[in-house]
Formats: C-alpha cells, structure tokens, sequence
C-alpha cells in the first residue's frame, strides 16, 4: 500500500486496533469472499487473511491506519498467499489443476490484477449453499465465511459440538476444492433452481434463530440477525428477486416482534396477547415495503412472497382483533396450493378457526392428526387442543395439550402449554 | 477436471424390457456419447453385465479368495459409468442429469483427483 493512503502516521496501538476490529467485523466476509474468488482455495483464503490481520495492527500503528483498510487487507493477504504458494511447491501443484491458475507467475499477475473493490459475496453464498453441500453444511459456511460466526459460536448455535461442526466445514471446504465446485452464481434457468437453494438454506437459519429446536431459550436472537443480513446481502446484490425480497420481508416483520414474544420472565407471549408498542416500528415499516414490493415483482407470488404478505397482515394490525383474517386465510389458500405441506396446511386451519371459528377448523386439524406425518409436532397438538377448548370440550383439549407439552422442545413453551391445561382444568375460559 | 459418473439402478428394470424397450433406451445412450464426444468431454463410457455375471476378489494374508457375485447386494446395482472431463462440478452434474438411468435410478458424481499433475 502506498505511503500517500495512510491519513496518519504513527496512529496508536488503541487507535489501530480498534480500527482493525471494527473493519475486520464489517469486512471480513467480503475480504474472505474476493481471496476465494482468485485462489479458489477456502483454506488458503482464511490462513492468508489470518495472516494480514496479524501484520496489521504492527503496521498501522507504524505507518498510521491506512484510508481503505480493506484494500490493504486484500492486498497483504494476496501478498502472504504467493508467499505460501512459492514456499509449498505441494500446494502450488495442487492448484496447478486449476487452468486459470498455471504457476505460480500467473498466479501472481492474477492477484495483482484483481480489483480490491469487486465484491465476490454472492459467488460466495451461492457456492455456500451448493446443492452438492449437505444442508448443515451450507448453513455453517455460509455463517462462518459470510458472517464471520467462529466455529464455537457456530456450534453453540445449532448445539452440536464443536469439533463436529470443525470437521463439519473441513469437510465441506475439501468437498469443493477436490470435487471442484464451482466459485460462480450461476446463469439462466440454473439461476432460479439454485437461487431456492439459497433462500431456503437463509430461512433455514432464520428458523433455527427464531424458534430454537432445544434449549432453555425461545430466540436466539443472533442467528435471527445473521439470516436478516444475508438476506439483505443476496437483495442488494441480486435485486428484483421476489422470493429474495419476500425472504427479507418475512425475516424483518418476524424479528421485529422478537421483544413482544417474551415477557420478562422469559416465558412466551403469544401474537394476540403480545404488546404491539414493543414491536420494532423501523424494522415493521421497512418489512412492509418489502412485502409490498415483493408481491408487486412476482406475477404469481411464491412461498417467501405468501409467507411475508400474511406477516404483513399481523403487522398491520394496530390490535390483535384488527387482524384481517380472511385475507391472511386466502394467502394460505394461495400458499397451500404451492407448498401443500402438512406444517402449511395447520397455519392455514389456525387461521380458519380465526376467520370462521374453531367448529370449522377443527375437521381441517383432525384430518391432519388422521394422515400422520405430524404426529411428533408439537404445535399440531396446541392447536387442537385450543381449538377443542373453544368448542367447550376440555377433557380432549387437556389430553391435546398434555401430548403437546411431552413433544415442545424449549422450556417456554413446556411452561406456556402446561399453564394452558392449568387453567382449562380450574374451569377458566380461553 | 475429470469426473466418474457411476450409474445405478435396479436390474430387473432392464430384464423386464422389451426389445424395443431396450433399442429405445440404448439409443439415448449412444446419442449422448455422441454429444459428449462432439463436444469433447468424452473419455470413456461402457455398460456392465447384471451383477450375476459378477466375480468379486479379496486377497487375505496372501491367499486369493473369489466368490461369486458383486461385493455389496444392494436395491440398486452399478450397471454403467462414463468418465467426462468438464470444467467443473456443476458441469458433470448437468451430465449425469442427461443419462437416461437417472429418470429410473441414481448417478453418483465422484471427480478424479489428478494426483502428481
């Protein structure tokens, strides 16, 4: 980096280290995502990057932090990378396969001719998120080489150890170096199959963060954040996607309730009971837009598109019994012909029972109960169980509720459903 | 960068055609080798005979042991491979999405590592 970019000389040790933090939380991923894009290497990358930031606090607090701290990451670690590749002759042979990467002369030229400022994120989620890659493993490298999560926050996240989910992205990096997975987003009618990919993998972290499979907590609040900040990273840099916006959308207006659904004991608030001055008022605004625009891109609007216009219908909603129910029942007629899963099927009975009463949802449920298939979710139990303590018939409703209590996976919801039976047994209403 | 494409699907599919069955299945096969060819990403493809013809070989502490049949009985037998040299993975896979078993069976996509190159 030339001496002319530096603002300060002889920046101090505080100063320098607090900008390379703060640049290394903001940018690593786009870094990481531009020394993929030339090496083709993951590992290589992430040891090259390492590498920089060690020799950077050293000399930014010398030279002063430089004016594009980025650029001067990319560049210092281009740098440590032919540093690697002339030492390791294994290594440089090793990418010797790759056509565009003959020796390491060519090597170097490349690295030097690669604009700094390109931005190589979306090659990179999309090469996350190959199909070739199993599910666990898209979402680990996606928040681990996009988001910057540590393998032990990773691992905490999804509560596996974390020398599984080490081993887990091992795996998946070797996989696409020696299976060579392509480092490209891909083009035409690929484009659409493989962009589902993507946005299912985002939702699949989304989900994790929202309604956590095990544990003690209801949110994990961070996973939440991270899926918001994909999602927003695939928007704005393949925008006019309807399914892409819907998937932010559903993401905002869903975060947005995250303090309304726990009280402050921590125990779960259900919508029509949550306090709707706590929902984040920017994050529902902007969801809205999205929503809104999201439906007006798609002439037939998919799964993410229906799933953010029926959370844009709760938004709307300044009290719960403002809720325009039959247009949310619509959207799930909508959804269900798309995606007619059993878990979309019991929204859309939950809906119906608001829109048209419980005595009409409850044959929608019980067929459900009759297929099978569902039998382990617990939320199918809750709701029969409500729907039957509506009808006035309690025993079966407490019988639903006790299945559902045996299968819920976090204590909030143990507690919320056994406080349901509690008060059905002392004879209060619903 | 080349790649294996392994073929499987259950035998008794093939046994139960007709010869015209056959002829019609035989000739997607003999135009995507053409294709493949054409486009220089052919380097080998052959078809195998039904797992009864199979011999399978171990050598233990020295002594030579056959027996009869393939190694692993299984739903779906290895009847075929083709080896392509593509550019990428997702170059291969849109390959083994063309051969004809794959509507019927599965194709297991494994690169070959050019080891010393």
């Amino acid at each position: 980096m030339a001496a002319s970019d530096d603002v300060s000389a002889g920046a101090g040790p505080n100063l320098a280290s607090a900008h390379l933090e703060a640049v290394f939380r903001a940018e690593r991923g786009r870094i990481l995502a531009t020394l993929i894009a030339i090496l083709r290497d993951f590992e290589l990358a992430e040891e090259a990057l390492q590498e920089a930031c060690a020799t950077a606090l050293s000399a930014w607090v010398r030279d002063g932090v430089p004016t594009n701290p980025r650029a001067w990451l990319v560049q210092a670690a281009k740098r440590r990378a032919i540093d690697r590749i002339r030492r390791d002759l294994s290594l440089a042979r090793k990418l010797q396969a790759l056509p565009e990467l003959e020796g390491a002369q060519s090597i170097e030229s490349q690295l030097e001719s690669d604009d700094p400022l390109a931005d190589d994120r979306l090659r990179l989620l999309f090469t996350c998120c190959h199909p070739a890659l199993a599910p666990e493993a898209q979402i680990a490298l996606a928040l681990h080489t996009l988001c910057g999560l540590t393998t032990e926050e990773i691992a905490r996240a999804f509560l596996v150890a974390t020398p599984t989910l080490a081993q887990r992205l091992v795996r998946a990096k070797r996989k696409i170096r020696a299976a060579r997975i392509p480092y490209r987003v891909p083009d035409g009618a690929e484009l659409k199959a493989r962009l589902e990919g993507v946005l299912r993998t985002i939702y699949l972290v989304f989900n994790e963060g929202y309604s956590a499979t095990a544990g003690e907590r209801l949110l994990r609040v961070d996973l939440c954040q991270e899926a918001i900040r994909l999602a927003r990273l695939l928007v704005a840099l393949l925008p006019g996607r309807s399914e892409a916006i819907g998937l932010l959308a559903l993401g905002l207006l869903t975060d947005a309730r995250r303090d309304a659904r726990v009280d402050e004991r921590g125990e779960l608030v259900r919508l029509a009971e949550q306090d709707r001055g706590t929902w984040d008022r920017a994050q529902v605004l902007e969801g809205l837009g999205m929503a809104e625009e999201a439906f007006r891109l798609a002439a037939e609007p998919g799964p993410f598109a229906l799933q953010a216009a029926i959370a844009a219908c709760h938004a709307r909603a300044a009290r719960a019994q403002d809720t325009d129910w039959s247009a949310i029942v619509g959207l799930y007629d909508r959804l269900v012909a798309r995606e007619p899963t059993p878990v979309v099927r019991l929204n859309r009975a939950v809906a119906v029972a608001e829109a048209s009463g419980a005595a009409r949802a409850l044959p929608l449920v019980d067929a459900l109960v009759a297929e099978g298939g569902l039998e382990r979710y617990h939320l199918l139990h809750a709701a029969r169980g409500e729907l039957l303590a509506r009808l006035g018939r309690s025993e079966e409703a407490v019988r639903a509720l006790e299945t559902a209590v045996s299968l819920a996976a976090t204590g909030p919801e143990r507690r919320f459903l056994t406080s349901r039976i509690e008060a059905l047994a002392a004879g209060r209403r619903f | 960068m080349k790649y294996a494409l392994l073929i499987y699907s259950d035998e008794t599919i093939w046994e139960k055609m007709t010869e015209g069955e056959r002829g019609e299945v035989l000739g997607r096969y003999m135009a995507l080798s053409e294709d493949l060819k054409r486009r220089g990403q052919y380097v080998l493809g052959e078809p195998l005979d039904a797992t009864p013809t199979a011999s399978t070989v171990r050598v233990r502490e020295g002594r030579t042991l056959v027996t009869d049949g393939p190694f692993a009985e299984t739903k779906e037998q290895l009847g075929g491979f083709y080896v392509v040299d593509v550019p990428d993975l997702d170059a291969a896979l849109a390959i083994a999405g063309r051969i004809p078993s794959a509507s019927v069976g599965s194709i297991e996509v494994r690169p070959i590592p050019a080891y010393g190159g």
